[in-house]
Protein backbone atom coordinates (compact mmCIF):
# COMPACT_ATOMS: atom_id res chain seq x y z
CA UNK A 1 0.00 0.00 0.00
CA UNK A 2 1.30 3.45 -0.82
CA UNK A 3 1.37 5.90 1.98
CA UNK A 4 -0.83 9.39 1.13
CA UNK A 5 2.90 11.24 1.25
CA UNK A 6 3.75 9.18 -1.88
CA UNK A 7 0.74 9.75 -3.69
CA UNK A 8 1.27 13.06 -5.20
CA UNK A 9 4.61 11.35 -6.37
CA UNK A 10 3.14 8.72 -8.00
CA UNK A 11 0.15 10.60 -9.92
CA UNK A 12 2.58 13.31 -11.16
CA UNK A 13 5.05 10.69 -12.29
CA UNK A 14 2.20 9.10 -13.83
CA UNK A 15 1.03 11.68 -15.69
CA UNK A 16 4.01 13.43 -16.60
CA UNK A 17 5.01 9.58 -18.09
CA UNK A 18 1.78 9.47 -20.00
CA UNK A 19 2.30 12.57 -22.10
CA UNK A 20 5.71 10.88 -23.13
CA UNK A 21 4.11 7.04 -23.67
CA UNK A 22 1.50 8.79 -25.85
CA UNK A 23 3.70 10.32 -28.00
CA UNK A 24 5.47 6.90 -28.14
CA UNK A 25 2.33 4.77 -29.05
CA UNK A 26 1.25 7.56 -31.51
CA UNK A 27 4.22 7.04 -33.45
CA UNK A 28 4.44 3.57 -33.13
CA UNK A 29 0.60 2.48 -34.00
CA UNK A 30 0.97 5.27 -37.00
CA UNK A 31 3.66 3.88 -38.38
CA UNK A 32 2.75 0.28 -38.29
CA UNK A 33 -0.45 1.22 -39.68
CA UNK A 34 1.54 2.54 -42.52
CA UNK A 35 4.15 0.46 -43.47
CA UNK A 36 3.22 -2.76 -41.62
CA UNK A 37 3.22 -4.16 -37.96
CA UNK A 38 6.24 -6.35 -38.42
CA UNK A 39 9.25 -4.21 -38.39
CA UNK A 40 7.58 -1.72 -36.37
CA UNK A 41 7.18 -4.00 -33.89
CA UNK A 42 10.25 -5.39 -33.90
CA UNK A 43 12.05 -1.59 -34.09
CA UNK A 44 10.04 -0.88 -30.99
CA UNK A 45 10.78 -4.06 -29.12
CA UNK A 46 14.80 -3.31 -29.79
CA UNK A 47 14.00 0.30 -28.42
CA UNK A 48 13.15 -1.31 -25.33
CA UNK A 49 16.13 -3.12 -25.31
CA UNK A 50 18.06 -0.50 -25.86
CA UNK A 51 16.55 1.14 -23.14
CA UNK A 52 16.73 -1.48 -20.71
CA UNK A 53 19.94 -1.87 -20.89
CA UNK A 54 21.04 1.71 -20.69
CA UNK A 55 18.50 2.01 -17.55
CA UNK A 56 20.33 -1.07 -15.64
CA UNK A 57 23.86 0.01 -16.57
CA UNK A 58 23.50 3.39 -15.86
CA UNK A 59 20.30 3.60 -13.08
CA UNK A 60 20.30 6.61 -11.18
CA UNK A 61 23.31 8.29 -13.26
CA UNK A 62 21.16 8.28 -16.51
CA UNK A 63 20.26 12.09 -15.76
CA UNK A 64 23.70 12.66 -16.49
CA UNK A 65 23.17 11.94 -20.17
CA UNK A 66 22.98 14.62 -22.50
CA UNK A 67 19.32 14.93 -23.83
CA UNK A 68 19.79 17.71 -25.92
CA UNK A 69 21.62 16.54 -29.06
CA UNK A 70 19.18 13.24 -28.90
CA UNK A 71 16.34 15.16 -29.40
CA UNK A 72 17.93 17.50 -31.68
CA UNK A 73 19.37 14.56 -34.29
CA UNK A 74 16.03 12.51 -33.01
CA UNK A 75 13.66 15.23 -34.43
CA UNK A 76 15.41 15.99 -37.34
CA UNK A 77 15.07 12.44 -39.06
CA UNK A 78 11.67 12.67 -37.75
CA UNK A 79 10.67 15.77 -39.25
CA UNK A 80 13.11 15.67 -42.64
CA UNK A 81 10.94 11.91 -43.15
CA UNK A 82 7.66 13.14 -41.27
CA UNK A 83 7.78 16.00 -43.88
CA UNK A 84 7.60 13.61 -46.92
CA UNK A 85 4.53 11.52 -45.94
CA UNK A 86 3.03 15.21 -44.96
CA UNK A 87 3.63 16.34 -48.67
CA UNK A 88 2.72 12.95 -50.51
CA UNK A 89 -0.39 12.80 -48.29
CA UNK A 90 -1.58 16.36 -49.19
CA UNK A 91 -1.13 15.63 -52.99
CA UNK A 92 -2.96 12.20 -52.73
CA UNK A 93 -5.80 13.57 -50.52
CA UNK A 94 -6.18 16.77 -52.98
CA UNK A 95 -6.23 14.13 -55.78
CA UNK A 96 -8.21 11.84 -54.70
CA UNK A 97 -10.01 12.78 -51.39
CA UNK A 98 -11.20 10.46 -48.88
CA UNK A 99 -12.57 7.64 -50.59
CA UNK A 100 -10.64 4.67 -51.81
CA UNK A 101 -10.68 1.74 -48.71
CA UNK A 102 -8.39 -1.03 -47.96
CA UNK A 103 -7.40 -3.21 -50.76
CA UNK A 104 -9.62 -1.04 -53.34
CA UNK A 105 -6.93 1.62 -54.47
CA UNK A 106 -3.17 0.45 -56.41
CA UNK A 107 -1.72 3.67 -55.55
CA UNK A 108 -2.59 2.73 -51.13
CA UNK A 109 -0.11 0.21 -50.85
CA UNK A 110 2.91 2.50 -51.95
CA UNK A 111 3.87 3.09 -48.58
CA UNK A 112 3.56 -0.46 -47.53
CA UNK A 113 6.44 -3.20 -47.08
CA UNK A 114 6.11 -6.25 -49.22
CA UNK A 115 9.48 -7.76 -49.27
CA UNK A 116 11.19 -10.32 -47.39
CA UNK A 117 13.59 -8.81 -44.60
CA UNK A 118 12.92 -5.90 -42.11
CA UNK A 119 11.25 -3.02 -43.77
CA UNK A 120 14.50 -0.50 -42.16
CA UNK A 121 12.39 2.71 -42.54
CA UNK A 122 9.42 1.58 -39.56
CA UNK A 123 12.18 -0.11 -37.95
CA UNK A 124 14.29 2.77 -37.71
CA UNK A 125 10.88 5.30 -36.93
CA UNK A 126 9.66 3.03 -34.51
CA UNK A 127 13.10 2.34 -32.39
CA UNK A 128 13.54 6.25 -32.28
CA UNK A 129 9.99 6.91 -31.11
CA UNK A 130 10.40 4.20 -28.19
CA UNK A 131 13.86 4.88 -27.33
CA UNK A 132 13.60 8.45 -27.20
CA UNK A 133 10.05 8.80 -25.51
CA UNK A 134 11.21 5.60 -22.94
CA UNK A 135 14.33 7.86 -22.14
CA UNK A 136 12.10 10.60 -21.78
CA UNK A 137 9.89 8.87 -18.75
CA UNK A 138 12.88 7.50 -17.55
CA UNK A 139 14.40 11.21 -16.60
CA UNK A 140 11.20 11.72 -15.30
CA UNK A 141 11.46 8.99 -13.21
CA UNK A 142 14.63 9.41 -11.79
CA UNK A 143 13.65 12.76 -11.34
CA UNK A 144 10.60 12.52 -9.72
CA UNK A 145 11.89 9.53 -7.72
CA UNK A 146 15.19 11.63 -6.49
CA UNK A 147 13.01 14.36 -5.21
CA UNK A 148 10.87 12.07 -3.49
CA UNK A 149 14.10 9.94 -2.60
CA UNK A 150 11.62 6.91 -3.11
CA UNK A 151 12.26 5.53 -6.50
CA UNK A 152 9.86 2.58 -6.29
CA UNK A 153 6.94 4.41 -6.16
CA UNK A 154 8.46 7.31 -9.37
CA UNK A 155 9.39 3.54 -11.44
CA UNK A 156 5.75 2.09 -10.47
CA UNK A 157 4.07 5.25 -11.96
CA UNK A 158 6.25 5.17 -14.67
CA UNK A 159 5.84 2.13 -16.09
CA UNK A 160 2.45 1.90 -15.49
CA UNK A 161 1.89 5.13 -17.99
CA UNK A 162 3.85 3.01 -20.66
CA UNK A 163 1.53 0.07 -19.61
CA UNK A 164 -1.91 1.22 -19.96
CA UNK A 165 -1.01 3.61 -23.62
CA UNK A 166 0.63 0.57 -25.13
CA UNK A 167 -2.71 -1.24 -23.95
CA UNK A 168 -4.25 1.53 -25.32
CA UNK A 169 -2.63 1.13 -28.55
CA UNK A 170 -2.76 -2.96 -29.31
CA UNK A 171 -6.95 -1.80 -29.05
CA UNK A 172 -6.99 1.04 -31.13
CA UNK A 173 -4.96 -0.44 -33.82
CA UNK A 174 -7.24 -2.41 -35.56
CA UNK A 175 -9.30 0.66 -36.00
CA UNK A 176 -6.23 2.25 -37.70
CA UNK A 177 -6.47 -0.03 -40.30
CA UNK A 178 -9.23 0.52 -41.73
CA UNK A 179 -8.30 4.62 -42.41
CA UNK A 180 -8.08 4.81 -46.44
CA UNK A 181 -3.59 4.65 -46.33
CA UNK A 182 -4.17 8.26 -48.42
CA UNK A 183 -5.90 9.49 -45.33
CA UNK A 184 -3.74 7.81 -43.30
CA UNK A 185 -0.44 8.89 -44.59
CA UNK A 186 -1.57 12.23 -44.39
CA UNK A 187 -2.29 11.83 -40.65
CA UNK A 188 1.20 10.18 -39.88
CA UNK A 189 2.83 12.68 -41.62
CA UNK A 190 1.09 15.42 -39.65
CA UNK A 191 2.15 13.69 -36.64
CA UNK A 192 5.67 13.23 -37.43
CA UNK A 193 6.20 16.64 -38.44
CA UNK A 194 4.95 17.87 -35.50
CA UNK A 195 7.33 15.83 -33.04
CA UNK A 196 9.94 16.44 -35.06
CA UNK A 197 9.68 20.34 -35.36
CA UNK A 198 9.35 20.27 -31.35
CA UNK A 199 11.93 18.34 -30.27
CA UNK A 200 14.17 19.21 -33.26
CA UNK A 201 13.84 22.86 -31.69
CA UNK A 202 13.73 22.23 -28.03
CA UNK A 203 16.66 19.86 -28.86
CA UNK A 204 18.96 23.24 -29.68
CA UNK A 205 17.71 24.52 -26.40
CA UNK A 206 14.89 26.75 -27.40
CA UNK A 207 11.49 26.99 -24.56
CA UNK A 208 8.48 26.39 -26.77
CA UNK A 209 5.96 28.93 -25.07
CA UNK A 210 3.37 26.06 -23.64
CA UNK A 211 5.79 23.52 -23.21
CA UNK A 212 4.86 19.93 -23.93
CA UNK A 213 1.31 21.62 -24.83
CA UNK A 214 3.17 23.01 -27.78
CA UNK A 215 3.09 20.11 -29.42
CA UNK A 216 -0.64 20.46 -30.08
CA UNK A 217 -0.66 23.81 -31.43
CA UNK A 218 1.90 22.65 -33.87
CA UNK A 219 -0.37 19.73 -34.63
CA UNK A 220 -3.55 22.52 -35.37
CA UNK A 221 -1.16 24.88 -37.26
CA UNK A 222 0.05 22.11 -39.91
CA UNK A 223 -3.99 20.28 -39.86
CA UNK A 224 -4.80 23.89 -41.05
CA UNK A 225 -1.97 24.13 -43.90
CA UNK A 226 -2.85 20.62 -44.91
CA UNK A 227 -6.24 21.82 -44.86
CA UNK A 228 -5.45 24.70 -47.08
CA UNK A 229 -3.07 22.91 -49.48
CA UNK A 230 -5.48 20.63 -50.61
CA UNK A 231 -8.29 23.09 -50.94
CA UNK A 232 -5.65 25.02 -53.21
CA UNK A 233 -5.02 21.85 -55.26
CA UNK A 234 -7.98 20.67 -55.87
CA UNK A 235 -9.36 24.37 -56.77
CA UNK A 236 -6.32 24.58 -59.17
CA UNK A 237 -5.34 21.16 -60.52
CA UNK A 238 -8.62 19.25 -61.39
CA UNK A 239 -6.30 16.86 -63.66
CA UNK A 240 -4.76 15.89 -60.62
CA UNK A 241 -7.12 13.50 -59.86
CA UNK A 242 -6.30 11.36 -62.62
CA UNK A 243 -2.58 11.94 -62.95
CA UNK A 244 -2.17 10.68 -59.05
CA UNK B 1 34.24 -7.46 -51.45
CA UNK B 2 31.26 -6.78 -53.72
CA UNK B 3 28.98 -7.87 -51.47
CA UNK B 4 30.55 -5.50 -48.70
CA UNK B 5 30.51 -2.59 -51.23
CA UNK B 6 26.56 -3.44 -51.75
CA UNK B 7 25.76 -3.65 -48.10
CA UNK B 8 27.63 0.28 -47.81
CA UNK B 9 25.88 1.18 -51.48
CA UNK B 10 22.16 0.02 -49.64
CA UNK B 11 22.75 1.66 -46.82
CA UNK B 12 23.73 4.47 -47.85
CA UNK B 13 20.74 4.99 -50.32
CA UNK B 14 18.42 4.37 -47.17
CA UNK B 15 19.88 7.18 -45.39
CA UNK B 16 19.33 9.41 -48.48
CA UNK B 17 15.95 8.24 -49.09
CA UNK B 18 15.76 8.65 -45.42
CA UNK B 19 16.32 12.09 -45.52
CA UNK B 20 16.64 13.69 -48.72
CA UNK B 21 13.56 11.73 -50.44
CA UNK B 22 12.04 13.04 -53.67
CA UNK B 23 13.11 16.33 -52.71
CA UNK B 24 16.24 18.02 -51.85
CA UNK B 25 14.91 21.06 -50.95
CA UNK B 26 13.00 19.88 -48.32
CA UNK B 27 15.58 18.76 -46.17
CA UNK B 28 17.99 21.72 -47.04
CA UNK B 29 15.42 24.16 -45.89
CA UNK B 30 14.61 21.82 -42.40
CA UNK B 31 18.64 22.21 -41.99
CA UNK B 32 19.07 26.10 -42.68
CA UNK B 33 16.54 26.66 -40.60
CA UNK B 34 18.14 24.45 -37.51
CA UNK B 35 20.92 26.25 -37.89
CA UNK B 36 19.22 29.47 -38.18
CA UNK B 37 17.45 28.83 -35.32
CA UNK B 38 20.48 27.90 -33.06
CA UNK B 39 22.06 30.77 -34.19
CA UNK B 40 19.10 33.55 -32.47
CA UNK B 41 18.89 31.15 -29.52
CA UNK B 42 22.95 31.48 -29.13
CA UNK B 43 22.23 35.46 -29.85
CA UNK B 44 19.58 35.15 -26.91
CA UNK B 45 16.85 35.96 -29.78
CA UNK B 46 13.25 34.25 -29.11
CA UNK B 47 13.56 31.62 -32.09
CA UNK B 48 10.88 29.00 -31.58
CA UNK B 49 8.70 30.60 -34.61
CA UNK B 50 11.22 30.17 -37.02
CA UNK B 51 10.54 26.09 -38.09
CA UNK B 52 7.07 26.40 -37.81
CA UNK B 53 6.91 28.87 -40.75
CA UNK B 54 9.94 26.97 -43.07
CA UNK B 55 7.88 24.30 -42.61
CA UNK B 56 4.77 25.90 -44.07
CA UNK B 57 6.20 27.56 -46.30
CA UNK B 58 8.67 24.86 -47.87
CA UNK B 59 5.54 22.23 -47.79
CA UNK B 60 3.52 24.77 -49.75
CA UNK B 61 6.83 25.50 -52.28
CA UNK B 62 7.38 21.52 -52.67
CA UNK B 63 3.18 20.41 -53.36
CA UNK B 64 3.18 23.26 -55.42
CA UNK B 65 6.67 22.11 -57.34
CA UNK B 66 5.33 17.77 -57.35
CA UNK B 67 1.59 19.06 -58.80
CA UNK B 68 3.44 21.86 -61.47
CA UNK B 69 5.63 18.37 -62.79
CA UNK B 70 2.06 16.54 -63.20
Amino acid sequence: MISTSLLPVLITTFLASAVEATEMVTIVVGVGATRGWRSTIIGAVSGFGVLAVIVVVLGAALSRIPIGPLRLVVGFLLLVFGLQWFRKGITRVAARGLAGMPGQDPHETAEQWTGPGIDWTAWLLSFKGVLLEGLEVAFIVVSFGAGANNYGVAIIGGASAIVIFLGIGFVVHRSVRRIPRSFLQLIVGTLLTSFGTFWSVEGLGVDWPASDGTIVALLILYVATALTYITLLRRRAPRLREAA
Amino acid sequence: MSRIWGWVVAFGRFWYDFIIGDDWTVAAAVFIGLILTGILNANHIVGWWLMPIIVVVITGVSVQRTSARR
